[in-house]
């Protein structure tokens, strides 16, 4: 028998909970009232506000833009007007500028030319990514074009596609992939011309085997040069690190990116909105996300634009079915907890989930189990971190690999003691930096 | 939409579900075939070891806890720790004996250090050893299982197989090896054994061991009920099998090329079985070098770990004068955890060989 790749070091197995919204196809939401477009929906600087308030906006016009080297556009979603330009708080904390924007009653229709990118050269495609305002829609929101510019001393042989999804709840990206998988797999062609990689490889979960023939079959039905990976189920194989040590075997060095290993790496959403972006000039206003949890009366798929309120998506699934005791923007595991229904979506909001009661434990002593040591995928010592830290020792927690930690939520996951293990990472990395 | 009281908190929004106190009860229960197992082979007075180190362990805890108003009674460690010191105590000893092992091991051994999660020693270990040297003679003088009773003469019972080799060979006996050493001396076998031998061709004594017919403390007899518990939480996932199988396998691999030396019978001369078998081996390697706080974090530490337990047993046992291997060695390895855990670390992921080369490339 042939073994299925995963990645090797650590990784944990949570309940992949996809039962809630993995059978509802994408719906798109009723126009909301009212939306709220944030300025920094991507990692980097914020982007620079090009409308004021009153003015009016057409739906894919630039309101926002890009205001350093890693920074993004932001356009509107809607035609409408601007009501205001208020303060907001994201969902993942952070705070900026939002245009608050009141749609028409009548919207525009989206165009329905094509475009033929094959006659387009790389350049051309890359600086199109960057007008359409592409971020990575996994989560991390890295502005695509950024990620897509290979210096020139670096060689890309491999571009790998992130279908795993390996967060529970979440099937934004199983949908995608079966829905508009053709889509998708043509946005992975353009970016293999981009960057001039000779394997295009998609990587999918072995809980999505309906995905991985699907996608098979448009690859042999229109002739794509694209291996389809199925993964042995892990979390966390979605971060780029662990799915590329899974398909190609190759481990990214600390502080190293994909490139250093010659490759690139995207999500499968990321292809499918650059397939829009290229071939249908449609700017990045609008996404899938899965409204979805033990408290949501009908968890669904929905394209909602960008800006959309949580209480909108909420109202569209019914509501709640029972008292919810967190809301996340995110996944379960990575995802952020809000208090405000009000927060709006951004580009990189995969999932609204609804979580119920869970049971409560008090946090003992730390055991020395070493279950954090062994759940680590970079095999970090997540023990003693935390104990570094709690001592306030910072500096001897930076230099024990603190920064390397990217706060999958494994260690925490399977701790026994239940210690606040990423809560503490996340404290230390902001006492650690600002102590340097 | 009526608006809900909502929590807000770090990620991971979702836990395993085992928590400290699961893996403390899941331990005391993977230990109960054992401690069974005792209390049938010597009796009612095993009942009473064990229950006055149990509620001397908790009482312990309780006051401890009432002083640093620390609530810490049902996360099941005092429990557990009893239990262990009570399946370390010979089914014979006053019942003092078994209430000063459980004061020292939770008060000195656990609490003085920090309590749960802060002590460098194992707690009933340390109280066993504490007793042990205290009190050497009743904590080594035993009575024999009830499936032995009969054919057992008092002499031989009142001594382990263990100490009674040692005693045999350190006295002049060379030649044997431990189990035909301990025939010649009379030491009879269960019929079962016999019958199991004659199949098998291993020897009736090794079989005896294996199931628990012989003289020994409370929780240690019986290798096979000791392997069940083992088995248990190895399929639970509470241990994994780094410090049991290496320090088993190289206690038992330096036992057969060099254990033969001090009985005269040369290299390649000890036995492998009975050496895992006999003893307390089998409850250190799966109940007590296990034990989380103790052992190295990292699973490359915990074999290195148990190497050096594997080590120190074999040389206790053979080369030194006390019938005290196993405890020892864990105590003196508890020693070295935590250097173990700063000097074996893990190899962070993406720090490979080739990635190493090249910085050092960079840096010339």
């Amino acid at each position: 028998m042939q073994r299925i790749p995963t990645f090797s070091k650590g990784g944990v197995h949570p309940d992949d909970r996809k039962v809630y919204s993995r059978s509802a196809a994408i719906e798109r939401l009723p126009m909301p009232s009212e939306l709220i477009v944030a300025l920094s929906q991507h990692l980097g600087a914020p982007a620079k506000a090009l409308k004021a308030k009153g003015d009016t906006v057409m739906k894919g016009e630039k309101i926002g833009e890009a205001s350093g080297f890693i920074s993004s556009d932001v356009h509107s979603p809607v035609s409408g007007s601007i009501k205001e330009i208020r303060k907001v708080t994201l969902a993942n904390s952070v705070q900026c500028d939002a245009f608050v924007i009141v749609p028409d009653e009548v919207q525009p229709a989206d165009p329905e030319e094509t475009v033929d990118w094959q006659s387009l050269d790389g350049s051309e495609l890359l600086s199109s990514i960057k007008d359409m305002g592409i971020v990575g829609m996994g989560g991390a929101t890295f502005p695509a074009h950024v990620k897509f510019s290979i210096p020139k001393d670096k060689k890309v042989d491999s571009f790998v596609v992130n279908g795993v999804e390996c967060e529970p709840y979440l099937t934004a990206d199983y949908r995608i992939m079966l829905e508009k998988g053709e889509q998708a797999l043509e946005g992975a062609m353009i970016v293999a011309k981009i960057v001039k990689a000779e394997r295009v490889i998609v990587g999918v979960e072995m809980n999505k085997p309906d995905c991985i023939d699907h996608l098979k079959e448009i690859v042999k039905e229109k002739g794509y040069p694209i291996e389809i990976v199925g993964l042995k189920m892990k979390y966390p194989q979605g971060d780029e690190k662990q799915l590329l040590k899974a398909i190609l075997n190759r481990e990214i060095p600390s502080g190293k990116l994909p490139l250093d290993v010659g490759a690139v790496v995207s999500n499968i959403g990321t292809c499918n909105a650059i397939y829009e972006a290229i071939v249908l000039k449609k700017s990045l206003y609008e996404r899938v996300i899965s409204v979805t949890g033990e408290c949501i009366a009908n968890p669904k798929n929905v394209l909602a634009p960008v800006g959309t309120k949580m209480s909108d998506l909420l109202d569209f699934c019914g509501g709640f079915s029972k008292e919810p005791e967190k809301l996340i923007s995110g996944g379960p595991m990575m995802g952020f907890s809000f208090f405000d229904t009000e927060t709006p979506m951004t580009k990189g909001s995969s999932g609204l989930l609804a979580l119920g009661a869970q049971k409560k434990y008090r946090s003992t002593a730390c055991l020395n189990c070493g279950r954090c040591v062994a759940a680590c995928p970079i095999a970090l010592m997540p023990a003693k971190l935390y104990r570094y830290i709690s001592n306030g020792e910072y500096e001897e927690a930076m230099n024990t690999s603190l920064m390397d930690c990217k706060e999958c939520g494994c260690c925490a996951y399977v701790c026994p003691a239940h210690l606040p293990l990423v809560h503490t990472m996340k404290t230390g990395k902001k006492l650690g930096r600002k102590k340097k | 939409m009526n608006k809900p009281t909502l929590t807000v908190s770090s990620s991971p929004h979702l836990h395993a579900k085992a928590d400290t106190a699961s893996i403390m009860w899941s331990v005391s229960l993977a230990l109960a075939p054992a401690s069974l197992w005792g209390v049938y082979v010597f009796g009612f007075r095993s009942l009473l070891v064990l229950g006055v180190s149990i509620l001397t362990a908790l009482l312990s805890e309780y006051l401890l806890g009432k002083l640093y108003k620390e609530y810490t009674l049902w996360d099941g460690s005092a429990f557990l720790t009893g239990l262990l010191v009570g399946m370390n105590m010979s089914p014979s000893v006053p019942l003092f004996i078994p209430f000063l092992a459980s004061v020292f091991a939770i008060f000195v051994a656990k609490w003085v250090f920090g309590g749960l999660g802060a002590n460098w020693a194992n707690p009933a270990l340390a109280g066993r050893v504490f007793v042990f040297f205290s009190f050497t003679t009743p904590m080594s003088s035993y009575v024999a299982p009830r499936t032995l009773a009969s054919a057992l003469p008092d002499a031989l019972a009142s001594a382990t197989p263990l100490s009674l080799s040692k005693t045999a060979v350190s006295g002049g006996t060379l030649g044997f090896d431990g189990s035909s050493l301990l025939s010649s001396m009379g030491y009879p076998a269960t019929d079962l054994a016999q019958n199991l031998s004659a199949m098998t061709g291993i020897s009736a004594f090794t079989i005896d061991t294996f199931l628990g017919n012989v003289a020994g403390c409370i929780g240690e007899v019986s290798a096979l009920a000791l392997l069940i518990g083992g088995l248990y939480l190895l399929a639970r996932k509470i241990i994994t099998w780094h410090i049991p199988v290496t320090y088993l396998l190289s206690t038992a691999i330096l036992s057969w090329i060099f254990g033969g030396i001090p009985s005269g019978l040369g290299m390649f001369g000890g036995s492998f079985l009975s050496s895992i078998f006999s003893g307390g081996l089998m409850l250190g390697a799966i109940f007590m070098a296990t034990d989380y706080v103790t052992s190295p974090i990292s699973h490359k530490g915990q074999i290195v770990f148990a190497l050096g337990c594997g080590f120190f047993t074999f040389l206790f046992r053979y080369f030194g004068s006390m019938p005290e291997a196993v405890s020892v060695s864990i105590l003196l390895m508890n020693i070295f955890t935590p250097m173990i855990d700063r000097y074996i670390i893990p190899r962070k992921f993406g720090d490979t060989r080739a990635f190493r080369k090249k910085q050092k490339e960079a840096r010339a």
